[in-house]
C-alpha cells in the first residue's frame, strides 16, 4: 500500500481502539507496538483501554474550578499518568430553535473521548436557562450518578468505617422539571418514573456491585406512599436482582435508611434509588465522611460516556485566593483512572493524597489546616514522585 | 352570691357521698365562681363525661399493640382520668371500613393515640396507606417532633435541640398517581398556597410560644422552582409578620449534610412532607433512635399522637425488647394536650429518671433491659413520688 493509505489505515485502527493521535504528528513505532500488544493481550475487563496516552475532556468550571483543575493536572503529571487533557468550556448557548445547549466543540470532544473530568459549575436560580449540570446530563444521557463514600483516615468525623456507594438515577424522577400552576395558589410538580430508566439503573447497580466486589445492593424507596411510581422502580430492581443472584438484594424504606444511616452507616453497602432520594442520601453520606470537599463522584451515561466530577459548589468567596481544596476533584480523577483500568496510577495517587491528609502537616482550610492549595498540591506531587 | 358559696361549701362536705350526682353542677358553678373570685385557685381542666376524657386508641401493627398496652398500664396505675376507646384497623383488608370507623371515633373524641398501621405492597395501588388516609381525612396538617439529646443516651452528637414541623397532608404524599402510557408512571406532588401559609403560620406561632429564636425552611427550590418556590415564598411572607424570629432557608441536601456534621446549629425547622420524612428520621437517629422520640399530628379540630418515626417494628414485635419511651412520651404529649399537666409531668419525669439516672436502657440504645422492666421502673418511680396510684 502507498505510505499515506497505510498511515490512514493505521490511524483508523488506532482511532477505533480509542487512541487519538493528532494527524500531523508522526506515528511513533513504540506507540504502535504498544497498541498492538495491548490489542493482543486485551484483559477480560469490561473496558479495554490502550496503554498509550488517553485523551480526557477537562471542564475546569467556575469559581475555584480552574485552580483545582490545575492542581489535578500537576499531580497527574508528577504521577506520569498517561492522560492528555483537552480543556473545554460549557457555558450554555442558545442553539437553533431556541433550545439551550452546550457549545458544540465541548459536545464533540466528549463524544470523541468518552471520558470527562468536570469541576464545579454555577447553577443560577433564575437566569432563564436550566442548570448547567442538568443540561450536561440531558446531552449525554448520564443516567447513573455513582458516589463512593469511604471514611478518610486522618480527617476525623463522628463516623468511622463508612464504606458505601450510592447509585442514583439521574435523569427522571422528581427532577423531571415538569411543573404547572393549576390555579392561582396550587402548584403541581410531576415525578416521572419509567420502566426503561428504572431497569437501566438497576442493571447498572448490580453490574457495579459485581465489578467492584461489593456484597449487597439495597433499593431505597417509598413504595408504601407512592405505590405505583416507586412500586415500578422496586419491581425493576427485583427483576435485576433475579438476574444477578451472586449479589444480595434488600429493599428498605427511605426513612428507615436515613434513621439507620446516622446511627450505624457500616450496615450499608451499595444503595440504588430514584433521583430525589438519591440526591438527599448521597449528600447525607458525603456529610458522614467529611463533606463535599472530599467526596468523589462519577456520572455514567449511555454509549460508554462517563463524566467524573467534584460535587461541591464553586465557592466564589475563595476563588482565586489559592485556598481551595482539590481533594474532591482529585479523588474523582482517581475514580476515573479506575474506570479506565489504570489501577496502578489510581492507587498511587490516592495513597499519596490520603497520606498527605493523614499527615496533618499540610492541609487546606476546610480540613482544619491553614496551608495553601498549591502547598497541598506540591506535597502530594512530592509523595507521588517518592513512591516511584 | 352567699347562697352559691353555701352550696359550694356544703357540697364539699357531702361530695364524698353525692360525688357523681352533685359533682357536675357544682363543678359548673364552681368554675365560674372561682374564676370571678379567686384567681389564685386553679380552674379544673376541661373535662367530659364526668371528669374523664375519652381518647381513641388505634393499636396498629407490629410493636404498636404491645407498647400501647404498656401506656394503658401506666395510665391506669397513675390514675390518669382517661378512658381509651380501642378501634382495631386490619391492614390486611382491602376495604376502607376499618379506617373509616377509626376516623369517626377520632372525630367523636377529638384526640387519639395510635400505633403505625402497616401498608402491604402486595395490595393493588388503589389500597392507599391507612396512616395517610387518617391524616388527610382529619386534616392533621402539622406534624410536630421535638428532638432533644438525652443525657443518659450515648450518641455521636450532643446538645441537639431541634423542633421539626412538617406539612402533613399534601406534597409528595398526595397519592395521586397514574400510568398514562404503559411503563411510564407519573406521581403528582401538590403544593398549595393555603397549606403552605398554614404550616408556616403554625411553625412561627409555635416558635414564639416556646421562645425559639430561629426558623429554618427546608426546600429544593433550585430544582422544583414553582412547587418549593411557592412554599418558600409563603414562609417568607409569614416570617415578615414575626420580626423577633430570624428566618432562613436551606436546601434539603445541604441540610442533611449539616445535620450529620453540626446539628447544633438548627433550632426550628419547617418543611414540606417528603423532606420532613427524611429530616425527622435523620434527627431521630441523631438523638438515639426511633424508640426515643414522640410525635404529634395537629389539625384544627383534632390531635393524634404517635411515635415520631412511625415505625411498625415487625421484626421486634412481641419480643419484649421494644423501647417504650417514644410511645409513653407520646402519651404524655397527649396528656398535655388534654391539659392534664400534672400527670404528664409525673410520668415524663419518671421516664427520664429511668433513662438518665437509673440508666435502664433497652437494646436499641445499647442496654439490656426489657420493655416490661422499663415500664415497671417508671411505675415504681411514680409511686415513690407519693401520688395517688392504683394497685401495683
Amino acid at each position: 500500500m502507498a505510505g499515506k493509505a497505510w498511515r490512514s489505515a493505521i490511524l483508523n485502527l488506532l482511532g477505533k481502539l480509542g487512541l487519538s493521535i493528532n494527524g500531523k504528528d508522526k506515528i511513533k513505532p513504540q506507540e504502535v507496538s504498544r497498541v498492538v500488544s495491548a490489542f493482543k493481550n486485551a484483559t477480560p475487563q469490561s473496558r479495554t483501554f490502550t496503554q498509550g496516552m488517553q485523551t480526557v475532556t477537562l471542564i475546569p468550571g467556575d469559581g475555584i474550578g480552574p485552580e483545582i483543575s490545575v492542581a489535578v493536572m500537576k499531580i497527574f503529571e508528577a504521577a506520569k499518568a498517561p492522560i492528555q487533557w483537552e480543556e473545554r468550556n460549557v457555558t450554555a448557548i442558545k442553539g437553533p430553535g431556541g433550545k439551550w445547549m452546550i457549545p458544540p466543540d465541548a459536545k464533540e470532544s466528549m463524544d470523541k473521548n468518552k471520558i470527562g473530568l468536570k469541576g464545579p459549575l454555577k447553577t443560577p436560580i433564575a437566569a432563564g436557562h436550566p442548570s448547567m449540570n442538568l443540561l450536561l446530563r440531558k446531552t449525554f444521557d448520564l443516567y447513573a450518578n455513582v458516589r463512593p463514600c469511604v471514611s478518610i483516615e486522618g480527617y476525623k468525623t463522628p463516623y468511622t468505617d463508612v464504606n458505601l456507594v450510592t447509585i442514583r438515577e439521574n435523569t427522571e424522577g422528581e427532577y423531571s422539571g415538569i411543573e404547572h400552576v393549576i390555579v392561582d395558589g396550587v402548584v403541581q410538580s410531576i415525578k416521572l418514573i419509567t420502566e426503561q430508566a428504572s431497569q437501566r439503573i438497576a442493571e447498572y447497580a448490580f453490574e457495579y456491585a459485581r465489578n467492584n466486589q461489593r456484597a449487597s445492593v439495597t433499593a431505597v424507596h417509598k413504595a408504601n406512599i407512592m405505590r405505583m411510581s416507586d412500586g415500578l422502580f422496586l419491581r425493576k430492581c427485583r427483576e435485576a436482582a433475579e438476574k444477578h443472584r451472586d449479589v444480595k438484594f434488600t429493599e428498605m424504606y427511605l426513612d428507615t435508611v436515613c434513621l439507620n444511616m446516622v446511627q450505624d452507616p457500616t450496615q450499608f453497602d451499595v444503595l440504588v434509588m430514584p433521583n430525589l432520594y438519591g440526591d438527599i442520601l448521597s449528600d447525607l453520606c458525603a456529610g458522614l465522611i467529611g463533606g463535599l470537599g472530599v467526596t468523589p463522584s462519577g456520572n455514567i451515561g449511555a454509549n460508554g460516556v462517563a463524566i467524573f466530577e467534584s460535587v461541591h459548589g464553586t465557592a466564589p468567596d475563595i476563588a482565586g485566593k489559592d485556598m481551595a481544596n482539590p481533594t474532591a476533584l482529585l479523588l474523582s480523577a482517581v475514580m476515573m483512572l479506575r474506570h479506565m483500568g489504570l489501577h496502578g496510577h489510581a492507587k498511587k495517587i490516592e495513597a499519596a493524597c490520603f497520606d498527605t491528609i493523614r499527615d496533618e502537616k499540610v492541609r487546606t482550610q476546610d480540613l482544619g489546616g491553614n496551608s495553601k492549595c498549591s502547598e497541598f498540591t506540591d506535597a502530594i506531587c512530592q509523595r507521588v514522585r517518592d513512591m516511584d | 352570691m352567699a347562697a352559691h358559696s353555701a352550696v359550694l361549701s356544703v357540697s364539699k362536705i357531702i361530695n364524698p357521698f353525692w360525688g357523681g350526682r352533685l359533682g357536675n353542677t357544682v363543678k359548673v358553678f364552681g368554675t365560674t365562681l372561682t374564676s370571678h373570685r379567686n384567681k389564685t385557685q386553679r380552674a379544673p381542666p376541661p373535662a367530659k363525661y364526668g371528669g374523664r376524657h375519652t381518647v381513641t386508641l388505634i393499636p396498629g401493627d407490629g410493636i404498636g399493640p404491645e407498647l400501647l398496652n404498656h401506656v394503658r398500664e401506666v395510665f391506669r396505675f397513675s390514675c390518669v382520668p382517661v378512658d381509651f376507646e380501642v378501634v382495631h384497623v386490619n391492614s390486611a383488608l382491602e376495604t376502607e371500613e376499618d379506617i373509616n370507623n377509626a376516623i369517626t371515633a377520632i372525630r367523636r373524641n377529638g384526640v387519639a393515640l395510635k400505633g403505625n398501621i402497616e401498608t402491604k405492597h402486595t395490595m393493588p395501588p388503589s389500597v392507599k396507606s391507612r396512616n395517610n388516609l387518617l391524616r388527610t381525612s382529619l386534616d392533621l396538617y402539622a406534624n410536630v417532633m421535638h428532638c432533644q439529646s438525652l443525657p443518659g443516651v450515648q450518641t455521636r452528637h450532643q446538645n441537639i435541640d431541634i423542633m421539626i414541623i412538617r406539612e402533613n397532608t399534601e406534597g409528595e404524599y398526595s397519592s395521586l398517581e397514574h400510568e398514562n402510557v404503559p411503563g411510564v408512571v407519573e406521581s403528582l406532588k401538590i403544593i398549595t398556597r393555603n397549606n403552605s401559609l398554614r404550616i408556616a403560620e403554625y411553625a412561627f406561632r409555635l416558635a414564639r410560644e416556646k421562645g425559639r429564636r430561629r426558623v429554618t425552611a427546608v426546600h429544593k427550590a433550585n430544582i422544583m422552582k414553582l412547587g418549593d418556590g411557592l412554599f418558600l415564598q409563603c414562609c417568607r411572607e409569614v416570617a415578615s409578620g414575626y420580626p423577633d424570629i430570624t428566618f432562613d432557608s436551606m436546601i434539603v441536601d445541604n441540610t442533611t449534610m449539616q445535620l450529620v456534621s453540626k446539628p447544633q446549629q438548627f433550632d426550628v425547622m419547617v418543611m414540606p412532607n417528603l423532606y420532613g420524612n427524611v429530616v425527622s428520621n435523620v434527627c431521630a437517629g441523631l438523638v438515639g433512635g426511633p424508640g426515643l422520640v414522640p410525635g404529634a399530628n395537629y389539625g384544627r379540630d383534632y390531635a393524634v399522637f404517635e411515635t415520631a418515626t412511625r415505625n411498625t417494628g415487625k421484626s421486634i414485635a412481641d419480643k419484649n425488647i421494644a423501647n417504650p419511651t417514644a410511645m409513653l412520651l407520646a402519651g404524655c404529649m397527649m396528656l398535655d394536650h388534654l391539659k392534664l399537666h400534672d400527670h404528664a409531668s409525673s410520668i415524663r419525669n419518671a421516664i427520664f429518671t429511668t433513662m438518665n439516672e437509673n440508666r435502664l436502657h433497652t437494646a436499641d440504645i445499647g442496654g439490656q433491659g426489657t420493655t416490661s422492666e422499663v415500664v415497671q421502673s417508671v411505675m415504681r418511680i411514680i409511686q415513690s413520688k407519693g401520688q395517688l396510684t392504683a394497685e401495683f
